[in-house]
């Protein structure tokens, strides 16, 4: 279980998240929406510590992340995260960004880290690609690789930051699959997304945000079919 | 004019240019370790560490090289009473000075590597420190590549200036024959194709490095 508590954040006299709450329980799927500028991808970044939250409470599993005597890297280890722009390290090969993580940090053997990626590579649908550099891979294979990344480190749960949003629409499927897959898997992830099909499909709640706080959030349907509030309305009727 | 052969300054030139090569590497070896620490120095949070790295770098890149030279030469000395061969002062020198420019290229390089790799090693459950070495280091080095070469090259013809406080590198190796036996172009021809060679050389196995990454 992740959850927020109360959670503020500011960039100068900018507050961009004022007073968010959300809890997420085991294997649930939660979607981040809402306009740019709304905090979502601030809020997701809070979860493992990217963004440090000014006030509130971050707690992964029984861990309270903000504690000074907690030691974030070993949280981070606990939460994987997909970004936008994938991130991936672009000296070593897809293999190679697989088994960094999990030789430094989880003590693997080589071969024991290889054989794992060689599977999740499998998983991702890139089996054959695992020698390829960055640079060679697609934007759709290269986000393939960095979940593949994010799951060698045996996470507890996924954090995922608008990871279509900067792929050309004809590789927005594949990748919307291998995150519909590790979600069955009964990963606990939240989305921030733009895609509003997949949210309602892979979503077991919707958080609707607005001007720094969840301005609404329940079940896939309700949120699409039936929003209570007036600004998720006015948001819906304008990308749907 | 002299009816020695060519041949014959060649000894004594290898010895200034073998010398002029050992003063260059260690300037760069020692040029870096300086520049690395200044770099960091430069990107770190605190005001007080880039206030002093940058005071350092305006000082050292505002005097010229032979007032550096002759400072650390006579001045140091008559201050702390410790007297250095000048081989080993103008080397000190030249090293300080080095530090100075490497600290802006080695800063540029991993200041160019994109601010994702960082939040990418960091997510992973990497420190800092890990991921600057394990991710940013690697990809910087190539960045900084051309630089260093580049760095290199000025350098090597930084050396010679070492001339003046008498060290026997390639420029004073060259003057000791011509001002024996007046065969000055000959001699100064010789002396610069030197310092080609080297630089060509050294170039060379950077292309060799790069081209083998890339492969």
């Amino acid at each position: 279980m992740i959850s927020a508590k109360d959670v503020h954040k500011s960039f100068g006299s900018l507050e961009v998240l004022k007073g968010v709450d959300l809890t997420v329980s085991p294997g649930e799927v939660v979607c981040l929406i809402g306009a740019s500028g709304s905090g979502k991808t601030t809020f997701l970044r809070c979860f493992n510590g990217l963004e440090m939250a000014d006030k509130g409470e971050i707690i992964i599993g029984d861990t309270p992340l903000l504690a000074p005597a907690t030691d974030i890297n070993k949280v981070r280890q606990r939460i994987g995260m997909v970004f936008q722009q994938f991130n991936l390290f672009n000296h070593l090969s897809a293999l190679d960004n697989i088994t960094l993580g999990p030789i430094r940090l989880r003590r693997l053997s080589k071969a024991q880290a290889e054989t794992e990626a060689r599977d999740l590579l499998a998983l991702v649908g890139l089996a054959d690609r695992a020698e390829a550099m960055p640079r060679m891979l697609s934007g759709g294979q290269k986000q393939r690789v960095a979940i593949a990344r994010a799951l060698a480190m045996k996470p507890e749960a996924m954090l995922f930051d608008e990871p279509t949003s900067a792929l050309d629409p004809e590789m927005v499927r594949e990748v919307l699959d291998v995150i519909r897959n590790v979600a069955r898997g009964g990963m606990t992830m939240v989305i921030v997304t733009h895609e509003m099909g997949f949210a309602r499909e892979i979503a077991d709640r919707v958080a609707f945000m607005h001007a720094g706080t969840i301005h609404e959030i329940g079940p896939p349907d309700q949120v699409f079919g039936a929003p209570r509030e007036r600004r998720t309305q006015e948001f819906l009727s304008k990308i749907l | 004019m002299s009816d020695q052969s060519w041949l014959d300054y060649i000894p004594l030139l290898l010895e200034g240019a073998a010398l002029t090569i050992i003063v260059t590497f260690i300037s760069m070896i020692g040029g870096t370790s300086i520049g690395i620490i200044l770099a960091i120095m430069k990107i770190s949070s605190s005001k007080l560490l880039q206030g002093c790295a940058n005071t350092y770098g305006g000082l050292v890149r505002g005097l010229p090289l032979l007032v550096q030279i002759l400072l650390v030469y006579f001045a140091l000395p008559a201050l702390t009473g410790v007297r250095m061969p000048a081989v080993v002062a103008g080397t000190a020198a030249i090293t300080l000075f080095t530090g100075a420019f490497m600290a802006e290229i080695i800063r540029s390089g991993i200041q160019s590597v994109d601010r994702g790799q960082m939040e990418a090693g960091r997510s992973i459950g990497f420190g800092h420190w890990q991921t600057m070495r394990l991710v940013i280091w690697p990809q910087a080095f190539w960045v900084m590549l051309p630089n260093m070469v580049n760095q290199f090259s000025i350098t090597l013809k930084d050396t010679s200036l070492l001339s003046v406080i008498g060290v026997v590198e390639l420029t004073m190796a060259g003057e000791r024959i011509y001002t024996m036996n007046f065969d000055t172009i000959r001699v100064l021809a010789m002396v610069g194709v030197i310092y080609l060679i080297i630089y060509l050389f050294a170039e060379r196995v950077a292309a060799w490095l790069e081209r083998r990454v890339s492969a």
